[in-house]
């Protein structure tokens, strides 16, 4: 059963189909509740299954986090929604220093099934702390897992299968994608949640992309494509663990890489990533990996957004410098 | 340096229904209500609880363990209040509370094993509804809350059913007063009507920070900007702890929401065996609390009231093998295993962590083969 519908309803009707599932699965943040949330992913929810399972939160992001920690010592499986990309660093600690370690440091016994929900990256003109990528702040936590949706139907299904997992997901979700639409098949999906796809493919190089990043590349790829150039292009998805089963595949054929994301380039994950790409496909580069980011600074004022984030000219301009050695 | 304790205690009322001669007395809304038998069960978890500490402290001056905190003088705090809860209840403790620990049920081997470097915690919580000791500061305080409002969503309080309604614990020091974390669990607590005891030891220093350098007002006022309901207790007194813990334990039960205990007591002790008090606080402060210890008061009740010298001497012996068996266990403890511990990274193990197991084992292995 195939529906057209933005990514605010799809993990909408995503986190419903969650919550109608299990009874312990839990909504919580700041203006979850009445408001629906500021991007109205939780609307309708807590008219539907009451103010004990989608809780208004008091404005205190560790505390959201702290008590979704005490709540899955009783079975309870919170998403507990930040409200902006730049918010969560006051719930840093609680993360990255409880949740993340609880199921380590209780030598297995105490799982920590809660998914923590991310409207995250710039593009839509907002203000300062509005626009931040930090999912290697996450990613190179251990304990945690890293995902992030690209289009509707991804978000429908990686939302319940974050729910579904009793490991702490941190769960990014691309903003300036929010409203864009696409085809929902709510009856299955083909992928589980920490999996790469091709969403391109192409012979003569490898765009490697996740979350808002994955629509530029695909619109570079179109671009290229009537200049005679063939990319490839793949949705990371998973971003810890990285799943780089279908990026070396790629790279062995296509010989060029490169990786696009719009979080600041220094230890981001496309550092990451070329370096695995060096390790494991090194006879197969005709080029050094490639990457197109965010520039080392924090995020700009957005009416010099455009020109910080990665788009179709630099991409192709990187695609270009690769080919060319 | 005026003396810092004296200077944040004198405005608030200490709830104490046993003096540190050893008189019973009466305080006007709180009242201990065991049995002379339930005092002694207190004593015994006293001494025990000082026993474990002082061994440990020994170990780790025999280099068996790499640290201790220790509670030493803190040890009524921790009984009176443990002893108030119920097996349903759950306690959230800090790394200082192993008369906490103890007293739920918990294999104390388990305390000496972290401090050895062995574990990071190692039980299963849920076997005796006791958290594993939390290092950050005040984080432990938000975890209680969200318990406790997990039980509220339950339907886990207010029944009137004492086997079923339930709360939590969670237990800090004064240096976690100034924590953001606590200050939000004391607003969540009391905006959920949560069913959450924080249980406050005030042992007048964080490190060596006096309490003058944490808080102008007392601990205990900071529950009435919060709105919760805040007692102030002497804790040195094991039955005044208790009491107070008993009732506020109670009012969460009953749905009442939560309470803010603080309760005055001292850290004999170095904050860890790696610092030294000596250089930020004088001798005779700790002289003045010694006169107030909470096991000596307890022991001149007991006495007063014809408790035997046999049964005082029983207890000293089973402290006496709390102490073999904890020496001994100590040096059975077995060492971690790097790479066991892959398995535990998270419940769904990643590709990625398979790879770096299997990448030190490989390792590992080689070594093996190289010295044969």
């Amino acid at each position: 059963m195939t529906e057209k519908m933005t990514m605010v309803k799809a993990l909408n009707t995503g986190l419903r189909a969650a919550m109608d599932k299990d009874p312990k699965v839990i909504v919580m943040g700041e203006d979850v509740g009445r408001l629906g949330g500021v991007f109205r992913v939780t609307e309708g929810l807590q008219k539907d299954f009451g103010e004990g399972r989608v809780m208004d939160t008091p404005l205190a992001e560790s505390a959201i986090l702290g008590t979704a920690i005490g709540m899955t010592f009783r079975g309870f499986r919170p998403v507990v929604e930040i409200q902006f990309d730049g918010f969560v660093y006051p719930a840093y600690d609680q993360i990255v220093s409880q949740v993340a370690r609880m199921h380590f440091r209780s030598g297995g016994r105490v799982p920590m099934p809660i998914v923590i929900r991310i409207p995250f990256g710039g593009g839509i003109g907002a203000v300062e702390h509005h626009s931040d990528s930090p999912e290697a702040q996450f990613a190179l936590t251990s304990g945690l897992k890293v995902v992030s949706c690209a289009d509707p139907h991804d978000a429908h299904w990686m939302i319940q299968q974050a729910i579904e997992s009793d490991d702490p997901v941190v769960f990014m979700e691309p903003k300036r994608r929010y409203w864009e639409s696409g085809q929902v098949d709510t009856a299955s999906t083909e992928l589980p949640l920490l999996a790469s796809r091709v969403v391109r493919s192409g012979a003569d190089a490898t765009l490697i992309a996740y979350g808002p990043m994955v629509k530029t590349c695909l619109e570079s790829a179109a671009a290229a494509a009537e200049e005679g150039l063939d990319l490839e292009v793949i949705d990371l998805r998973t971003l810890s663990p990285l799943d780089l089963g279908p990026v070396l595949e790629s790279v062995r054929r296509t010989g060029h890489a490169v990786v696009v994301h719009e979080a600041q380039r220094t230890l981001g994950l496309g550092a990451e990533i070329a370096s695995r790409i060096t390790e494991e496909c090194f006879y197969s580069l005709e080029a050094p990996v490639q990457r197109v980011t965010g520039y080392d600074m924090p995020y700009p004022p957005s009416r010099v957004e455009e020109e910080f984030l990665p788009g179709l000219d630099r991409i192709l301009d990187a695609v270009d410098r690769a080919r060319a050695y | 340096m005026s003396d810092p304790s004296v200077h944040a205690v004198a405005d608030s009322p200490l709830v104490q229904l046993l003096t540190p001669e050893g008189v019973r007395t009466t305080s006007p809304e709180h009242a201990y209500d065991g049995s002379l038998a339930d005092i002694q069960d207190l004593f015994r978890d006293l001494v025990m609880t000082r026993r474990l500490d002082t061994e440990a402290f020994a170990l780790q001056r025999h280099g068996e363990l790499g640290l201790w905190p220790p509670a030493l003088g803190q040890e009524a705090a921790q009984v009176g209040s443990a002893r108030a809860l119920r097996p349903q209840d759950f306690a959230f403790p800090t790394y200082r509370d192993h008369g906490v620990v103890l007293c739920r049920g918990e294999d104390p081997v388990h305390l000496l094993s972290i401090f050895r470097g062995s574990s990071l915690g190692g039980w299963d919580p849920a076997d005796h509804n006791v958290a594993l000791p939390n290092i950050i500061i005040g984080a432990q305080t938000l975890h209680a809350t969200g318990y406790a409002m997990a039980l509220t969503i339950e339907g886990l309080v207010g029944t009137g059913d004492p086997e079923r309604d339930a709360a939590s614990i969670a237990y800090l020091g004064d240096g976690a007063t100034s924590q953001g974390d606590f200050n939000e669990a004391l607003d969540w607590a009391a905006v959920h009507q949560a069913p959450v005891v924080f249980f406050c030891q005030n042992n007048h220093y964080a490190i060596s920070v006096p309490l003058e350098r944490q808080t102008r007002v007392p601990i205990v006022q900071r529950a009435d900007g919060f709105g919760l309901p805040g007692v102030r207790v002497d804790g040195n007194d094991v039955l005044a702890c208790h009491a107070v813990t008993t009732a506020a334990l109670q009012r969460a039960r009953d749905g009442q929401g939560p309470t803010l205990i603080e309760a005055v007591t001292y850290r004999m002790g170095p904050h860890t065996t790696s610092d030294d008090p000596t250089r930020y606080r004088e001798a005779a402060e700790a002289d003045g609390w010694r006169a107030k210890d909470p096991i000596e008061r307890v022991r001149l009740y007991l006495a007063a009231e014809g408790v035997s010298q046999d049964w005082f001497d029983g207890v000293q012996a089973e402290a006496d093998a709390l102490g073999v068996h904890l020496r001994e266990a100590c040096q059975n403890i077995p060492e971690p295993d790097l790479a066991a511990l892959f398995d535990h990274v998270h419940v769904d193990t990643t590709p990625e962590t398979e790879q770096q197991k299997a990448e030190y084992v490989a390792w590992r292995d080689s070594l093996e083969g190289s010295v044969a």
